[in-house]
């Protein structure tokens, strides 16, 4: 005789687990702290002309944001330093708190992956790397780090992917989805080849300042909370790029959580290009089979910022469509905008259902466990 | 409901906050020009603490480009996603009928009328008496 057991009860015994936060965002207390990891030969470089990005903004942002350092007006260390550069008071306000088992880092300043000078480029994103592992890694075992990677230099990324992978300790290969180019081009490729060969995780976090608008095409918006919206789009862009390129197909072990950059456009993403897959095949011969079967195969999203509709019962609704086993809890740690595990999904969940978004479905994605 | 001394009033200048704790809970306590108001030190949306949040004034706008200012210093701006409270009041701006900080009653008395026992329920009162101020939980 076979019973069909309800989740709910058959786990009510285990009322208790642990969380894991996909987006914890560190950050040095000044450019000064890379000096020591980077090479003699760049030094001077460092000292003399630092950052040159694509973008014209080196030290600043293009729009205003809310709150100095983009952070919460708690987060702010009592020792000094910026919010996120202090490790002993992110175990005190988030990591102790909240009782979190492993966090992901995101490092997003300095924008190493993104420089002009490709040397120095490939010169800092090995110093990012080797800071977190220095000065995160090894004296905190709940924490893992992202490499960081020349992303219009391929072949030093490479190289770099195998480095770290050596090293360990690194949850993900750090993206963006705003590049130079979708990222889905060909040019890209032995990034994703050297991280399915190293089992390495696509982290892609919202953002990456590439010169054009962020509004991807509609011209340059005025005000910060356009910015803020424009998390999704340049996210669905880069998706469909790596799908109708043939990225998952040639890669199929490749997996990639899309950070901070919504949800809610993912279900009528799949929609749309099985339509469009559909009539325009003979366009698209590398893709051999829908692209919603490639998306739900290959892609999860981070909870934060948490979509807020009206009626809250809704979210339900776009988890159902999204699939459970694909959503992990972020927090966006210590930015303004971050979400609370304990009220950021204000809807009824089996406790089957808090456990993969809070905890299980990221130790799976991200090899955690 | 029982009063409870928090601080002197001239503790608390113009325009400054103070968080205070009384029996366990957490009490984000303004003083707006010499008048006190006192509200839960904890965001309905998230639950962050409110008193750290920015003294901000009300800004509208009838239409683009025209903009007024009113009311400086009289809403708090919650310290993580920005939510806007009337500090007299607790009610958010933008939603006001979804959002609403818990508001305590929170006056400026003399010490005589601290044994008296008075303010309405669902606020925490802040009196001063004798430059004390009071807050009812």
């Amino acid at each position: 005789m076979t019973v069909d057991v309800d989740p709910r009860v058959a786990l009510a015994a285990e009322t208790k687990f642990r969380l894991v936060d996909c987006d914890i965002h560190p950050i040095v207390r000044s450019t000064a702290d890379l000096r020591p990891y980077l090479p003699k030969a760049w030094h001077d470089y460092f000292d003399q002309f630092g950052n040159f990005l694509v973008s014209p903004y080196t030290e600043a942002h293009p729009y205003p944001k809310p709150t100095p350092a983009l952070s919460r007006l708690d987060s702010w260390p009592p020792n000094g330093g910026p919010p996120g550069s202090d490790l002993a008071f992110m175990r005190e306000q988030h990591l102790d708190p909240h009782d979190i088992e492993i966090g992901v880092l995101q490092v997003l300043w300095p924008t190493a992956a993104r420089q002009r000078n490709l040397g120095y480029a490939a010169a800092l994103c090995s110093a990012i790397n080797d800071w977190q592992a220095e000065e995160w890694l090894a004296k905190e075992p709940r924490l893992r780090g992202s490499i960081m990677v020349s992303l219009e230099d391929p072949e030093s990324a490479a190289a770099e992917i195998a480095r770290c992978a050596r090293r360990g300790g690194y949850a993900q290969l750090m993206l963006m989805p705003r590049n130079m180019e979708p990222l889905g081009r060909k040019k890209y490729w032995p990034i994703f080849a050297a991280a399915q060969e190293h089992d390495l995780t696509l982290g892609c976090h919202t953002g990456g300042l590439n010169g054009y608008p962020v509004t991807g095409g509609a011209g340059h918006c005025s005000y910060y909370a356009e910015e803020k919206d424009a998390g999704g789009y340049p996210m669905e862009a880069m998706l469909t790029s790596m799908v109708f390129e043939g990225v998952f197909q040639s890669f199929p072990k490749l997996r990639l959580v899309a950070i901070e950059a919504t949800m809610g456009w993912l279900p009528p993403l799949y929609w749309r290009l099985d339509e469009l897959w559909q009539r325009f095949r003979a366009e698209l011969p590398a893709v051999t089979r829908p692209p919603s079967e490639i998306l739900r195969e290959h892609i999860w999203v981070t909870t934060q910022p948490a979509d807020e509709p009206e009626d809250p019962r809704h979210l339900r609704d776009l988890f159902d469509w999204i699939g459970w086993d694909r959503i992990c809890f972020a927090s966006d740690y210590p930015h303004w905008d971050s979400d609370d595990p304990r009220y950021a999904l204000p809807v009824q969940m089996s406790l089957a259902e808090k456990r993969g978004i809070f905890r299980d479905n990221a130790m799976r994605v991200y090899r955690l466990g | 409901m029982a009063r409870h001394v928090v601080m002197r009033a001239a503790e608390l200048p113009a325009g400054e906050s103070r968080v205070v704790t009384v029996r366990g809970r957490e009490i984000a306590v303004f003083n707006l020009a010499g008048e006190f108001f006192a509200l839960i030190n904890r965001c309905p949306h998230e639950g962050a603490p409110l008193g750290l949040g920015l003294r901000i004034g009300l800004s509208e706008s009838n239409k683009p480009g025209c903009y007024s200012h009113s009311r400086p210093g009289e809403l708090v701006r919650c310290p993580w996603h920005g939510w806007e409270f009337d500090i007299r009041t607790g009610q958010s701006w933008c939603e006001p009928s979804r959002l609403k900080a818990r508001a305590y009653a929170a006056t400026r008395e003399t010490g005589g009328a601290l044994v008296k026992g008075l303010y309405v329920a669902e606020s925490v009162k802040v009196a001063v008496e004798e430059e004390y101020v009071v807050v009812e939980v």
